[in-house]
C-alpha cells in the first residue's frame, strides 16, 4: 500500500473539502478538519505498526520519475527517525485543531474560519512530505512550500504585530532556503549522477573543499530553520505573534525540519565536512543553550519566553546531532519528539491563559492555581517536562544527549548541563509568577479547563508522562536508524579511552 | 510571420474603409484568427521538420529556437489581444490634448481607437522578425517594426493621459537612441567583417586580423542597443515609466512578448555571431547581469505603484535571464541546456506576467485603474479569489516551489552552475531574496491589512479578461507541478542550437 502518499493525499483532499464548505457554517469546517486529522493519525498508527526496526533502512518506499529532465523523482520512504517525526506531526495536528477551535473567530475582526483550517491541513500534508521525502529536490520543494501556509496563518490570524512577524519569518526562511537551493544545484551538478535520490548521493562528493561549501549551504538553511543561535531572531517574533495552535506546529514540527535536515542530509552527504565543522557547531549549540535560557529568564511575554526556551532546547538537539555518538544521536531524535510534546503543551496552556485574560504578559497574572487548579496542574507538568525532570519525557532525551556528548566532548557537555539549571529557573519562576502567589484581581473570573480543552491537553500529558517512564518503543525504532546514519558517516562506535586501555592490557 | 503582417495590412485597410461601428467587429476576429493561425502554422512547421538552412536568402533563420520563440510570442500576443478587447483602456482620440474639450467631445462621440489592432499586429510581426533574423540588417528592421507601433500604443491610455503621453515620448526618444546605437554598431561590425550576415561575422572572427578595435566598438554598440530592449541595467531607466504610462494590455504585451523577442535577438547576436568572442563579452555581461539583478530588486522595494513595481521586477528577471546567456559552455550540449533553460524561463515568465497585468486591469476606482499600492490594501478581504490569484503570480515571480517560476529560475541556475558561473547564481539567489521582499509586501498589503473604506472596486471581468487570468493561473500551476513536457519541448527546440 502506498502509505506515505495516502498520508499526504488525505489532508490535501481534506483541505479542499474544508475550503468548499458553505460560507457561514464554520462548525462544519472545524468538525471536518478534526475528522480528517484524526483519520491521518489513525493511518499513521496503522503504518507505524507495520514498520519493522530490523528491516530495510527505508521502508514504505515509493519512487516515480517526476521531472526526468532534472533527474527529479517523487521518492518517499521513511526510516526510524522520519517515522517518529511523522508520528509527532500526526499526533499534534488533531490536538492543534481542537486547541485552535476559536483562534480564527476573534471578536474584533471576523476572519475566514475555513481558510484557517484548510491551511492547517495543507501544512500537515507538507510536514509529512518533508520528512518522508527521499529525493533531495522533493525535500527542498516541501521545505520551501511549507512556508506559505504558515506565513498566511501567522499573517492573517496572529497577534498585533502579525504582519511584521510573518514577513520576518518568511524572509529569513526563504533566504536560508535559497542558499540551500544553490547547494542542491551544486550537489546535482558536481555529483553528475543525474539523480536527486538521497541514497544514491551518499558518498558522491569526495572532494573536501566542495563538501565544505555544499555543507555550508545546507547547514545555513537548517540553522535558520532550527533555529540555531545566532540565526534565531525570527523565532520569538513569529512564535509570539502566531495563534497558539500555529505556534505549536511552528516550534513543535516545522523547526524540527532544521535539525532533522542536519542529521539526515548534512551528516550523511558530507561526512568529512561535518567532522570539520563539528567544533563550530558545538560552540554555536552550547552558546545557544545558555543564551536562550538566560534570555528566556528575562522575558515578560509568556509566548516569547517559551520561544526562547526552545532556542535553548534546539541547542541541545544540534549538540546531540553533531556529537556523533549513538547515544547523543538517539537522544537528539527523541528530544525532537519530546520537545514537540512538552513545548506544544506549554504553548497551548499559554494560549488558554491568553484567551481568558487577553494579555500575553506574565505580570498580568498571579495565583491562577487557586482559581483554575486543573489548568495550573497541566501547566506545571508541561513546565517540569520542559526543564527535564526525571520521569517526564524530556529527561531521557536530555540525559542521553549529555551522556553521549560527554563521551567525546567533556567540556561542552559540562557547560551545556548548566543549561538544565537555568531551565529550572525560567520555568519555575514563570510558573510561580503566573500560578503561584496571591490571586490577582483580573484572574478571579477564570473558568477552569472545559471539555474541549481537556481533550487537548490530556493526550499530551499522557504522552509526556508515558514516554518519560517508558521511552523504549520509540528508542527501538530510532536506534537502528541512528546507528545506520553514523555508520554511513564512518564514525566508529566510540569507546572511552579508559576502556580501550583496559582491553589492551 | 507573413500571416501576421498580412493581417496587419488588412487591418489598416479595414481602418481606412470600414465604417466606424463595424471596425471593431472586424478587427477582433481578424487579429485573433491570424494570431492563432500563425501559431498553427508554427506547429505544422515543427511537425513537418525544422529547416536546417536559413530561409529568405539567408536573412531569416527558421530554426528550433526561432520556432519556439515564435510559438511563445504568438501565444503571448494572443492573450494580450484578449485583454485589448476590453477597449475601456484606450483613449478615444489620441491626438486630443489631455483634458481638453476636443477630448471630451471624442469621448461623448464614443470614438474608439481601433487602429490599436493593426498596430499590435505590426508589433507582433516585428517581434517575430527580431527573434529570427539571421542578419543584422533584418534584425534592425525587425527592431523598428516592433518598436514603432509600441511607441504609439504607449500613448493611447484612456486615463492619466499626460502620464501616458510622457511615457510614449520617453520610450520613443530613448528607443530611437538605442536604435541609433544598434545601427552604428552594425556599421562597425560591417567594417570589421565585410558583411552583416551573422554566420559571416562569425567566420570573420577567425580570419580577419588587426581590426580588433573596430570589432570591439561595434560589439559594444550593438550590445547597448540590445540591452536597452531587454531593459538590462544600466539601460533600464525607460522601463518603469513606460510600463506605468502605457495602457495595461500594452504593458502586458511589452513585458512578455518584447522581452521574448529581445532575448531571441540577444542570443543570436552574442551566440551566433560573436560566440567565439565570448572571452571578450563575457566579463562585461557578468557585470551587466549582476547590476541588472541588484538594481531591479533593490529599486523595486521603493516603488509605490504596482505597475512600476512589476517593471522593476521585470528588470530583475531580465538579469536572471542574462545569467543563462552568459552560461555558454565549450560543448554544444552545455549550450543547448542553457538555451533550453532560457526559453523555458521566457515562456513561464511571459505567461505569468500577462496574468499579473490582467489582474491589474481589473482593480479600478473612479480614475481608472487603481495602481497605487496603498489602494490595494485589504483586497484579499474584498475579493479573495482575485487577490489569491495575484498572490499566486507574485509567488511565481519570487520563485517559490510548486509554481512555474521556480522551475524557470531553477533551470537557468542549474545551467549556470554546470557551466561555471556559480558566483552569478549566488548573486541571483541574493537578489531573489531581496525581490521576495517586495512581492511579499504586496501580499501583506492585500491580505493582512484592513481594507480602506473607499477602496477600489473590482471590475466585473469581460469573458476575455477572465479567460486570460484563468489561463495564466492554470499554466503557472501546471508547469509548477509538471514542467516536464514543456521542458522536453524546449530541449528539443534547443538541441540543434541556432542555424546560421
Amino acid at each position: 500500500m502506498p502509505w506515505l502518499t495516502i498520508l499526504m493525499a488525505v489532508p490535501v483532499v481534506g483541505a479542499v473539502l474544508v475550503a468548499l464548505t458553505p460560507k457561514g457554517n464554520d462548525k462544519l469546517a472545524k468538525q471536518l478538519t478534526l475528522a480528517v486529522s484524526v483519520v491521518v493519525l489513525a493511518l499513521t498508527i496503522a503504518m507505524a505498526v507495520q514498520f519493522s526496526p530490523k528491516g530495510n533502512r527505508f521502508q514504505f518506499v515509493e519512487t516515480y520519475e517526476w521531472i526526468p529532465r532534472f533527474g527529479v523523482h517523487y521518492g518517499v520512504g521513511v526510516d526510524g527517525i522520519a517515522l517518529v517525526l511523522i508520528a509527532l506531526s500526526a499526533v499534534l495536528v488533531p490536538i492543534v485543531v481542537l486547541a485552535s477551535w476559536h483562534d480564527a473567530d476573534s471578536p474584533n475582526a471576523k476572519r475566514s474560519v475555513k481558510t484557517y483550517f484548510s491551511l492547517l491541513l495543507v501544512l500537515e500534508a507538507m510536514m509529512i512530505g518533508v520528512f518522508a521525502a527521499t529525493d533531495i529536490f522533493l525535500f527542498y520543494v516541501f521545505f520551501e512550500a511549507m512556508l506559505i501556509p504558515m506565513y498566511f496563518m501567522i499573517g492573517s490570524y496572529g497577534g498585533a504585530q502579525r504582519s511584521y512577524a510573518a514577513v520576518k519569518f518568511l524572509l529569513y526562511s526563504l533566504f536560508g532556503g535559497l542558499l540551500m537551493l544553490v547547494a542542491v544545484i551544486g550537489l546535482y551538478a558536481i555529483a553528475g549522477k543525474n539523480t536527486f535520490m538521497f541514497p544514491e548521493l551518499i558518498g558522491a562528493i569526495q572532494d573536501p573543499t566542495t563538501q565544505k561549501w555544499l555543507f555550508a549551504g545546507f547547514f545555513f538553511a537548517f540553522a535558520v530553520k532550527a533555529p540555531l543561535w545566532p540565526f534565531h531572531t525570527w523565532l520569538p517574533d513569529a512564535a509570539a505573534q502566531a495563534p497558539a495552535g500555529a505556534a505549536v506546529l511552528l516550534v513543535g514540527v516545522l523547526d524540527k525540519v532544521g535539525t532533522y535536515g542536519m542529521l539526515r542530509f548534512c551528516l550523511e552527504l558530507f561526512p568529512d565536512a561535518s567532522k570539520f565543522f563539528t567544533p563550530l557547531v558545538i560552540v554555536l549549540s552550547v552558546v545557544g543553550i545558555i543564551y536562550g535560557a538566560i534570555v528566556a529568564i528575562g522575558q515578560t511575554d509568556m509566548k516569547r519566553l517559551i520561544a526562547y526556551t526552545s532556542i535553548s532546547h534546539f541547542g541541545f538537539i544540534a549538540l546531540g546531532v553533531f556529537a556523533m555518538t549513538n547515544d547523543a544521536g538517539a537522544g537528539a531524535t527523541l528530544y525532537m519528539v519530546n520537545h514537540g510534546f512538552s513545548t506544544g503543551a506549554l504553548f497551548l496552556i499559554a494560549g488558554f491563559l491568553i484567551a481568558r485574560r487577553g494579555s500575553p504578559y506574565i505580570e498580568d497574572y498571579g495565583g491562577v492555581q487557586k482559581v483554575t487548579p486543573k489548568l495550573a496542574g497541566v501547566f506545571l507538568i508541561a513546565g517540569l517536562s520542559g526543564l527535564a525532570l526525571p520521569g517526564l519525557s524530556s529527561f531521557v532525551s536530555e540525559f542521553m544527549v549529555l551522556i553521549g556528548t560527554a563521551e567525546r566532548y567533556m567540556v561542552p557537555a559540562i557547560i551545556a548541563a548548566t543549561g538544565v539549571v537555568l531551565a529550572a529557573i525560567y520555568i519555575l519562576w514563570m510558573y510561580q509568577r503566573v500560578a503561584g502567589g496571591p490571586t490577582a484581581e483580573s484572574v478571579k473570573g477564570f473558568k477552569d479547563l472545559n471539555g474541549r480543552e481537556l481533550w487537548v491537553v490530556a493526550p499530551l500529558v499522557a504522552l509526556i508522562i508515558g514516554l518519560g517512564f517508558y521511552p523504549k518503543p520509540l528508542l527501538d525504532v530510532i536506534n537502528p536508524a541512528v546507528d545506520h546514519t553514523l555508520v554511513s558517516v564512518q564514525v566508529e562506535k566510540f569507546t572511552p579511552a579508559i576502556a580501550e586501555k583496559g582491553a589492551g592490557q | 510571420m507573413l500571416v501576421i503582417f498580412g493581417a496587419a495590412i488588412i487591418g489598416v485597410l479595414v481602418e481606412a474603409f470600414a465604417p466606424r461601428y463595424l471596425r471593431k467587429s472586424i478587427h477582433v476576429p481578424l487579429t485573433l484568427l491570424s494570431t492563432a493561425g500563425a501559431f498553427v502554422l508554427v506547429i505544422f512547421q515543427v511537425i513537418g521538420g525544422v529547416p536546417t538552412t536559413a530561409a529568405a536568402m539567408g536573412a531569416i533563420a527558421v530554426d528550433g529556437p526561432a520556432l519556439f520563440f515564435w510559438g511563445v510570442i504568438l501565444v503571448l500576443s494572443f492573450v494580450s489581444v484578449l485583454l485589448v478587447i476590453d477597449d475601456d483602456h484606450f483613449v478615444a482620440s489620441a491626438a486630443a490634448v489631455p483634458g481638453s474639450a476636443a477630448e471630451e467631445e471624442a469621448e461623448i462621440a464614443g470614438g474608439a481607437h481601433t487602429e490599436v489592432y493593426p498596430l499590435i499586429m505590426f508589433a507582433v510581426g516585428g517581434m517575430l522578425l527580431f527573434a529570427s533574423s539571421n542578419d543584422l540588417l533584418v534584425m534592425f528592421v525587425g527592431l523598428e517594426v516592433m518598436s514603432l507601433p509600441l511607441y504609439l500604443l504607449c500613448g493611447l491610455a484612456r486615463r492619466r493621459r499626460l502620464l501616458s503621453q510622457e511615457a510614449s515620448m520617453k520610450y520613443f526618444l530613448l528607443g530611437a537612441f538605442s536604435s541609433a546605437f544598434f545601427l552604428y554598431g552594425m556599421a562597425f561590425v560591417y567594417g570589421f567583417a565585410g558583411s552583416v550576415d551573422l554566420a559571416k561575422i562569425n567566420a570573420a572572427l577567425g580570419t580577419v586580423g588587426g581590426l580588433d578595435t573596430v570589432l570591439l566598438i561595434g560589439l559594444a554598440l550593438l550590445g547597448v542597443g540590445l540591452l536597452f530592449k531587454i531593459g538590462a541595467a544600466p539601460f533600464q531607466a525607460w522601463k518603469p515609466d513606460v510600463y506605468q504610462g502605457a495602457p495595461t494590455p500594452v504593458t502586458a504585451l511589452m513585458a512578455s512578448g518584447t522581452l521574448v523577442a529581445a532575448f531571441g535577438a540577444v542570443l543570436r547576436v552574442f551566440w551566433v555571431a560573436l560566440g567565439n568572442l565570448d572571452w571578450d563579452w563575457r566579463p562585461v555581461m557578468w557585470g551587466v547581469a549582476i547590476l541588472t539583478m541588484i538594481v531591479g530588486a533593490i529599486l523595486a522595494i521603493t516603488q509605490t505603484d504596482i505597475k512600476r513595481m512589476l517593471a522593476y521586477s521585470s528588470i530583475a528577471h531580465a538579469g536572471f535571464l542574462l545569467i543563462g546567456v552568459i552560461a555558454t559552455s565549450p560543448d554544444a550540449e552545455g549550450n543547448a541546456a542553457s538555451l533550453s533553460a532560457i526559453m523555458f524561463y521566457l515562456l513561464v515568465y511571459g505567461i505569468t506576467t500577462v496574468g499579473a497585468f490582467a489582474v491589474v486591469t481589473m482593480v479600478r476606482d473612479a480614475g481608472g485603474e487603481a495602481t497605487h499600492l496603498s489602494r490595494w490594501a485589504g483586497l484579499g478581504r474584498r475579493s479573495p479569489m482575485l487577490a489569491g490569484v495575484f498572490a499566486f503570480f507574485l509567488l511565481a515571480f519570487a520563485g517559490i516551489p510548486l509554481t512555474s517560476g521556480f522551475f524557470g529560475k531553477y533551470a537557468v541556475f542549474l545551467a549556470a552552475v554546470a557551466n561555471g558561473a556559480t558566483p552569478l547564481v549566488i548573486v541571483g539567489v541574493v537578489s531573489s531574496a531581496i525581490a521576495a521582499f517586495f512581492y511579499v509586501r504586496v501580499i501583506v498589503l492585500m491580505f493582512f491589512s484592513e481594507p480602506a473604506a473607499d477602496g477600489p472596486t473590482i471590475a466585473v471581468p469581460t469573458a476575455a479578461t477572465a479567460a486570460v487570468i484563468t489561463l495564466a493561473a492554470a499554466v503557472t500551476v501546471v508547469l509548477g507541478v509538471f514542467p516536464q513536457p514543456v521542458l522536453d519541448l524546449a530541449d528539443k527546440a534547443a538541441s540543434a542550437l541556432f542555424i546560421r
